[in-house]
């Protein structure tokens, strides 16, 4: 037996709560099988999870780590191992290895003193749930948090709950929710994201985090350019294959970076010099 | 230095072979020559270099990482790790020596590889000078001296005798082993043989590829070159390239149910692979140009740019021999340095 680590070995991780958020989202919560968690992490950091015989996917953290007790997963049903995981029971024994990656600056003066504006679209609030409850947890450190997060649907918002009975109560913090499509029930904006943060005519005196579908980050992106925003103000976090987490399975190399230690963070002016095959 | 006869050749393997296994390049039935594990009767390969190359020593084309059982709900890891014993691989081209380094500064960098750790540790590597380099060798591009091997061993062979020096504790250690069967020796005709390769290496066709071009930040002179269209247009996809490169690291991670336990392995992939980026949300690069772009830059400019300057390529010429349409890192740093003419 070789006892020096060795990061591509897994814990086992018990899956102790299981959410059900939208038709194809659950969030789950993780554990060690002695009730602790698995390992500490920074907002935005990844974990490897794996069933043993189906396959191993890397999963942003969604809880933040200023909760000490478990870890939550938000996951959308896509892909074998997710399709798995989602007909999980409580009890259920995974395996997780993390964490990976680099983190959002939430402890240097990039985050420290702003104004914070988070804007996410469908699962992609999953990473920043992370670093928002960080920030509310040390909310002397930030100034005004504003999240503007938008879905398909009413249905498939995710997080729901937590959002509309803590987020939105919170002091300084300002929360705009809005659906592609209209429907009787709901009463907020109707719109893309994109649109919506033009509508909220933000001034360029923040920092802007947004995390989604690819072609929404794109537009946003543009919409906040076109606000006055500079590349060194927006952040967004990225996915891409990745099977060991360390950079040296070759798989999410950009240019000169591996988004599993590089990343997934990025800054946009650093996205900028990569080449455009994300 | 020391030197032994060759008749005496066998006689120094035996010895070896009883301490440790020695893994040596030997004619196949096809007359092509592999690695092989040296028994009596096993004859040392007058080939150039193997068809594979000896990263399989390190980096295996599969192995096994480690196992799990599941009962019911219930997963249980188990650490199948084995800590590797000596072993000697003989023969190494000066090539494939640097290759181990280009290894090593991607599983010995934080977080290290034990798995390719323990065996490297273990591995003792003799090299051999290149007396017959050959028209595809092209190694002294990226400043590789085939007459002058850097190994745990350096070894020369002449007519009628190898000469030996070691250049590692390692190597010390496995000359003191074999020292009842050699004996010392002045470097004269060591000298002599390296002048001789020195004048056929500057006759080679290839001895002049620029790659002065190339290094790391160079991404934004070639990433939109118009020629990357024409040199991937035939290019199968088929791996080839990869498999035979005794640099290229692109491994999988895969999972197999014995019936018994589940045993997680990882084995040898190809950025050239379709495969290899699909994720549940689409594939980052979707046609043959990207996938074989992102191979050469990789070994052109991006691992250049994260090491130091030092290229992702030996020069060894394997893809040059066997890529079934002819197609190779020759032709694309003529091309895209602008002297596919020549």
């Amino acid at each position: 037996m070789n006892n020096t680590n060795e990061t591509l070995i897994p814990k086992v991780g018990v899956i102790t709560d299981v959410r059900i958020d939208t038709a194809d989202i659950k969030t789950f919560r993780v554990v060690t099988p002695d009730g602790k968690k698995a390992f500490e992490h920074m907002p935005g950091q990844c974990a490897m999870l794996s069933i043993p015989g189906v396959g191993e996917a890397m999963f942003s953290i969604t809880s933040s780590p200023t909760n000490t007790e478990y870890m939550e997963f938000s996951i959308k049903k896509c892909g074998c191992v997710t399709e798995w995981l989602h007909q999980a029971e409580v009890g259920q024994q995974i395996t997780i290895r993390g964490p990976y990656g680099n983190a959002f600056p939430v402890d240097s003066d990039e985050f420290k003193g702003k104004k914070l504006l988070f804007i996410a679209g469908g699962i992609g609030i999953a990473p920043l749930r992370s670093v928002i409850n960080y920030c509310r947890y040390y909310r002397d450190d930030y100034k005004s948090i504003n999240l503007v997060y938008g879905s398909r649907s009413m249905d498939d918002l995710v997080n729901y709950n937590e959002i509309i009975n803590e987020w939105a109560k919170d002091k300084e913090m300002y929360v705009y929710l809005t659906v592609d499509k209209e429907d009787p029930d709901w009463v907020k904006h109707v719109g893309f994201v994109p649109n919506y943060v033009k509508e909220l005519k933000y001034t360029p005196d923040r920092v802007a985090i947004v995390c989604g579908p690819p072609i929404m980050i794109k537009f946003t992106v543009a919409a906040l350019k076109e606000l006055g925003f500079k590349d060194t103000q927006i952040y967004t976090t990225m996915e891409l294959r990745m099977k060991c987490g360390v950079g040296k399975c070759g798989r999410c190399n950009i240019g000169s970076k591996y988004v599993c230690k590089d990343g997934p963070v990025f800054r946009y002016d650093e996205l900028g010099e990569l080449p455009d095959e994300y | 230095m020391r030197k032994i006869s060759l008749q005496k050749i066998d006689l120094m393997f035996a010895e070896i072979a009883n301490n440790m296994s020695l893994y040596l390049p030997v004619d196949q039935n096809d007359g092509k020559a592999a690695y092989t594990k040296w028994e009596e009767g096993k004859k040392w390969s007058n080939a150039l270099n193997t068809v594979k190359s000896p990263k399989d020593f390190f980096f295996p084309q599969t192995e096994d990482m480690m196992e799990f059982k599941v009962e019911g709900k219930n997963v249980e890891v188990i650490d199948t790790r084995k800590v590797s014993e000596d072993f000697v691989v003989f023969g190494v081209r000066a090539c494939d020596v640097k290759a181990f380094d280009i290894l090593d500064r991607v599983f010995l960098v934080d977080p290290r590889d034990s798995y390719y750790a323990t065996k490297r540790e273990h591995g003792i590597i003799v090299s051999v000078a290149c007396t017959r380099p050959s028209e595809t060798c092209f190694c002294s591009a990226f400043g590789i001296d085939p007459a002058e091997p850097k190994a745990d061993v350096s070894v020369w062979k002449t007519e009628d005798e190898l000469f030996m020096q070691s250049n590692t504790e390692k190597g010390e250690k496995l000359l003191k082993m074999i020292e009842g069967l050699t004996e010392e020796a002045n470097d004269e005709k060591v000298k002599e043989q390296k002048e001789q390769i020195s004048k056929i290496m500057k006759k080679l066709p290839l001895a002049d590829l620029d790659t002065s071009k190339f290094g790391g930040g160079k991404t934004d002179d070639f990433f939109k070159a118009p020629e990357w269209d024409e040199l991937s247009e035939t290019c199968l996809g088929c791996g080839t390239c990869t498999f035979v490169c005794p640099t290229c690291q692109c491994y999988d991670i895969k999972d197999f149910n014995t019936g018994k336990g589940i045993i997680r392995y990882r084995c040898w992939d190809s950025c050239m692979y379709s495969e290899f980026t699909r994720m549940a949300h689409g594939n980052n690069r979707n046609s043959q140009k990207e996938r074989f772009r992102q191979r050469f830059m990789h070994k052109l400019v991006y691992y250049p740019e994260n090491n130091d300057g030092i290229f992702g390529c030996v020069g060894c010429g394997r893809c040059v021999s066997r890529c079934p349409i002819s197609m190779n890192i020759v032709k694309v740093m003529k091309k895209l340095g602008g002297k596919e003419n020549e």
